[in-house]
């Protein structure tokens, strides 16, 4: 019933939010609805539901493993919304409310969904309600950001949908009955017709890789982050995205079961290593940093998946940096959201001197970096470490090494734009716009929380989230 | 002696009646734009018209100039001598004639590209050089066309190709091999047969210089080329050659009427097209026909 | 049946080299809205009963593709009042043959993909993937936003075809739930082209290069 209740409690706030008469009230509705959220979606963390085999939504394993962190992110957002709506009253905020709610919504029946066309509807509803928030600033730019988002996203999202009825097919082809959801189509395992199955693992690849923004199909991802406010691109870059990986996990497994594994896991390497090597390449090239956060999001994209190709502990690594990586990007994407605002640009040719105008922000957004490329005491740095030993234990040397050379570039590549930013004198068209834009504790508090988060994370992994992926491990590594 | 007869039937027979196929389109344009036009027979009297005039010859022009003409009239007669005409078969046929009938257009178009040039005028060989760019594409097509033939009979003479109807992909070859009538035939969309406007013309500029016998020969070749076209596209449409002799003849000649007709209000209806926009419509002829022949692959192997 | 069915399929392989081949936007939304009214047809010849579930997509599909989104699309057109002729990164030539050729290749592919008895014999297959392929050249090698829109329906309506082989299959609720998020993903489409033609004053899509490296 909580499970039922995760979805639906927000689309009751989207409805809610739309119907709501005052412009200034309207915005509680997000942390309201998102502190419901995250507590039903802990309280189902420690007391995990029964699951039924055949149901079409349930909180299993998997969804227990991601979804919390997702709910958490989406809070802190939440929190950070209500200041930032204020310093926007010259844009009305009633769709963009609404809408924010019924991402969450829909991203909870993503998270949970068991079944091929319910993932894809709950994928593509995404996809729709997240047009309006990217161009929710309405200059040009950001209508041309969404035009590619739409395009590009249109076309991997109708890929997927084409990839969902190659299954289909396989499992009919095999003697199934229809029944498309995730666990029948398992449990029937090597009677699924081999070429479709094939053939479904390449389109749901790339149709679900292009939402998650794995190369070369990421094109999108950097105009979106950039022109979209900072807790749209923090919600994309965290729950957007996760909900594409856990379709792909959910699709491997059934690709396991159906004995072209070793295939499956070779792609996901290879498409993996090829996201970081074009994130590194680009965050060495990048002077603009919404677009940088982009390319790392891709970079880390490509870790994710790289984590489900190494298999059993690799996979558990990969929900590990689910969590590490949602919680430190979202700090990402809140202070440089400060940051823009106060700057007045983007780029590191109009930008300098932010530690002077924005200390805080500054502060964050520097231990951010150093979190962000895997430096300790931070959860990216503990995630990526239990990676690279599953994937020395699962013997890909190579892999490994491509990894940490990429690993290094994207060093590079950040500190140098990162510090172009804070440091040094701040820019005289800076010093008018960082007064109108103060920070205030409603802008600074809820990246510091997903700092602290992240530091916990890593340090402190909670032993129930331990034995969380562990569960999902299992339920994603089908018994012969 | 009957084979004797039976040739010379048959050439009359060609000679006579291509004549009419033009004054029919003329006809029938004349009847949608509400005219009354000119007679059916005009061409007729125009060929003896020309026959009755003198040549006027450039100083430039080699015997090429008189020989062009002649040489393309022989071999559109030959070439439409290897049409089989329903039962009554071919009046030469052998296995491979296709080719040679393939190779007599070409020898034909030649030739009076040959001629055109003759003239040296700079003018003429504009036109010649249209033509024989809209060739290349159209003979793309033609040879598609009759590969799809040959695929789906499983044979290289034109009596057995063209003797059973071409199938499940019979629509599509018809319309590829209508449009390239309509190329091979300078009708519109490709040339406007009338136009006397210099930049638009193509097939009437080749020819602008001839005049008379040459010019008639010029002009009852392209009608016989007209008539071999849409006997070609009828018989391999229809199963003239599975049918009775009377059957057949009067298929035959509904078939040559539809497609004259089929010209005359394609003329009416459209107009010509620009001039980058032609190969766009070959390339579309040319995929036509060449669907058909997957379609005849693929049907022969079900 | 299957001979009714494949003859509709082939149709709306002609269309797709049509799309490809024409000049003019409004004949491009004309021959799009044609081929989803053909696609319409579809379920109700492969069920041997028609079934209210089968009528139901077939009346939903061809109201939706046929009209509703055609209409949207000619609106959109008139209100930017934009240039009707199409100018194409791809010439129309070379689109026209890497069609042909996806087409011819699509045929090729689908007779290594093994097929159930029943499905045997029918170009359902080679349709469904010669659409999505020219749905691709379209959605590359064009450059107005509605010829793009127009490549990505015949995409979608390359996978309807292949979705037709799950009919029997999947429960309504799926394909309901599919034709809804199309109506709305065209429907977001429209309103964001209706954005763009204001903020630009063009629909042409090569306008749009502020966001780049």
């Amino acid at each position: 019933m909580k499970e039922l209740l995760l979805i639906v409690v927000p689309f009751v706030g989207a409805a809610l939010a739309a119907a709501w008469p005052n412009q200034r009230s309207r915005p509680w509705l997000l942390p309201i609805v998102g502190l419901v959220h995250a507590v039903l979606s802990l309280w189902l963390l420690l007391a995990p539901p029964p699951v039924k085999p055949g149901a079409w939504l349930a909180f299993d394993p998997l969804a227990r493993a991601v979804l919390p962190a997702v709910s958490l992110l989406f809070l802190t957002c939440a929190i950070y919304a209500v200041s930032y709506l204020q310093l926007r009253t010259e844009r009305p905020n009633r769709v963009f409310v609404a809408l924010m709610l019924m991402v969450l919504g829909l991203l909870s029946a993503g998270h949970q969904a068991r079944h091929l066309g319910l993932l894809w509807i709950t994928t593509e509803a995404v996809t729709l309600a997240a047009v309006p928030l990217l161009h929710f600033n309405g200059t040009p730019r950001a209508f041309e950001a969404t035009w590619k988002y739409l395009l590009v996203g249109g076309t991997g999202v109708a890929l997927s949908l084409f990839g969902s009825f190659c299954l289909g097919y396989a499992s009919l082809h095999g003697g199934g009955n229809g029944d498309l959801t995730f666990t029948t189509l398992t449990s029937q395992g090597a009677g699924l017709s081999r070429p479709w199955v094939l053939s479904a693992w390449v389109m749901i690849l790339v149709g679900y890789g292009t939402k998650m923004g794995l190369a070369p199909v990421h094109t999108w991802k950097p105009d979106a982050y950039g022109e979209a406010p900072a807790i749209v691109g923090a919600i994309l870059a965290g729950g957007v995205t996760t909900v594409a990986f856990t379709a792909i996990l959910r699709v491997r497994a059934v690709v396991h079961a159906a004995g072209s594994g070793a295939i499956a896991d070779r792609t996901l390497i290879v498409i993996g290593l090829f996201s970081m090597i074009v994130a590194a390449l680009f965050l060495l090239g990048t002077r603009d940093f919404k677009r940088m956060l982009a390319y790392s999001s891709v970079e880390h994209m490509g870790i994710l998946v790289i984590g489900a190709g190494f298999g059993g502990a690799g996979i558990w690594a990969s929900l590990f940096h689910v969590w590490s990586n949602s919680l430190t990007k979202g700090a990402l994407f809140l202070s440089a959201g400060n940051i823009r605002r106060a700057a007045g640009a983007r780029t590191m040719d109009e930008v300098g001197g932010m530690s002077a105008l924005t200390p805080i922000s500054a502060g964050i957004f520097v231990a951010g970096l150093f979190a962000v490329t895997a430096c300790p005491p931070f959860g990216p740095f503990f995630s990526e470490l239990s990676l690279v030993r599953s994937g020395i234990a699962s013997d890909h040397p190579w892999a490994v090494g491509v990894f940490l050379a990429c690993l290094l570039f994207a060093f590079f590549g950040l500190t140098r734009l990162v510090f172009a930013i804070v440091d040094g004198r701040p820019r005289t068209a800076s010093r008018t716009t960082g007064k109108r834009f103060p920070e205030t504790f409603g802008v600074i508090a809820p990246a510091l929380i997903l700092m602290a988060l992240s530091v916990w994370v890593g340090i402190g992994t909670p032993a129930v989230l331990r034995d969380a992926w562990s569960a999902a491990v299992v339920q994603l590594t089908p018994t012969p | 002696m009957n084979v004797i007869l039976e040739t010379v039937l048959r050439l009359a027979g060609w000679l006579l009646i291509a004549p009419l196929l033009p004054g029919i389109i003329n006809k029938v344009k004349a009847w949608v734009a509400g005219r009354r036009g000119p007679p059916v027979l005009q061409l007729y009297y125009d060929l003896a018209r020309l026959w009755r005039k003198g040549v006027v010859l450039s100083t430039l022009a080699s015997p090429g100039f008189i020989a062009g003409p002649a040489i393309a009239w022989v071999a559109v007669l030959c070439a439409a001598q290897l049409l089989p005409l329903g039962p009554a078969g071919a009046a030469l046929s052998f296995r491979g004639d296709v080719l040679l009938l393939i190779y007599l257009l070409a020898t034909a178009r030649f030739c009076t590209a040959w001629a055109a040039l003759e003239t040296g005028s700079a003018f003429e060989g504009m036109g010649t050089a249209r033509e024989v760019s809209y060739a290349v594409l159209a003979e793309a097509a033609m040879i598609t066309a009759v590969l799809s033939l040959s695929v789906h009979t499983g044979s290289v003479t034109l009596v057995t190709m063209l003797a059973p109807a071409a199938g499940a992909g019979a629509v599509l070859l018809g319309a590829g091999l209508f449009v390239v009538l309509l190329a091979e035939n300078c009708r519109v969309p490709f040339d406007d047969p009338n136009t006397h406007l210099e930049l638009t013309m193509i097939h009437e500029v080749m020819v602008l210089d001839h005049s008379g016998p040459p010019f008639a020969a010029i002009l009852h070749g392209a009608s016989m080329k007209l008539l071999l076209f849409a006997l070609l596209l009828t018989e391999a449409v229809l199963p003239v050659g599975e049918l009775s002799p009377v059957a057949a003849a009067g298929a035959l000649a509904g078939g040559v009427l539809a497609v004259t007709v089929g010209v005359g209000l394609v003329e009416s209806l459209l107009a010509r097209f620009a001039f980058r926009r032609v190969p766009l419509l070959l390339t579309m002829a040319f995929l036509l026909c060449l669907f058909a022949l997957l379609v005849a692959w693929k049907g022969g192997e079900a | 049946m299957n001979n009714t069915l494949n003859l509709l399929i082939g149709l709306a392989m002609g269309l797709n080299l049509m799309a490809l081949g024409s000049g003019r936007l409004p004949s491009v939304i004309r021959t799009v809205a044609i081929q989803g009214m053909v696609l319409g047809v579809m379920p109700l010849l492969i069920e041997e009963h028609i079934q209210w579930l089968a009528l139901a997509i077939a009346v939903g599909t061809v109201a939706v593709k046929g009209f509703v989104i055609p209409q949207l699309l000619q609106r959109a057109m008139r209100a930017a009042n934009i240039d009707r002729e199409i100018e194409p990164f791809i010439g129309f030539i070379p689109s026209l043959l890497l069609g042909a050729g996806g087409t011819i290749g699509a045929v090729a592919v689908a007779r290594v993909l093994p097929l159930l008895p029943e499905h045997a014999g029918s170009l359902l297959v080679p349709g469904a993937l010669a659409s999505v392929l020219t749905g691709f050249v379209m959605l590359i090698g064009r450059t107005k936003a509605i010829s793009q829109v127009c490549g990505y329906l015949i995409l979608e309506n390359g996978i309807y075809l292949f979705g037709l082989l799950l009919l029997k299959a999947t429960p309504l609720l799926v394909d309901a739930g599919i034709l809804l998020d199309l109506t709305v993903g065209v429907f977001v489409i429209g309103i964001i082209v209706d954005r763009i033609q204001r903020a630009f004053d063009s629909l042409d899509t090569r306008k749009l290069t502020i966001l780049r490296e």
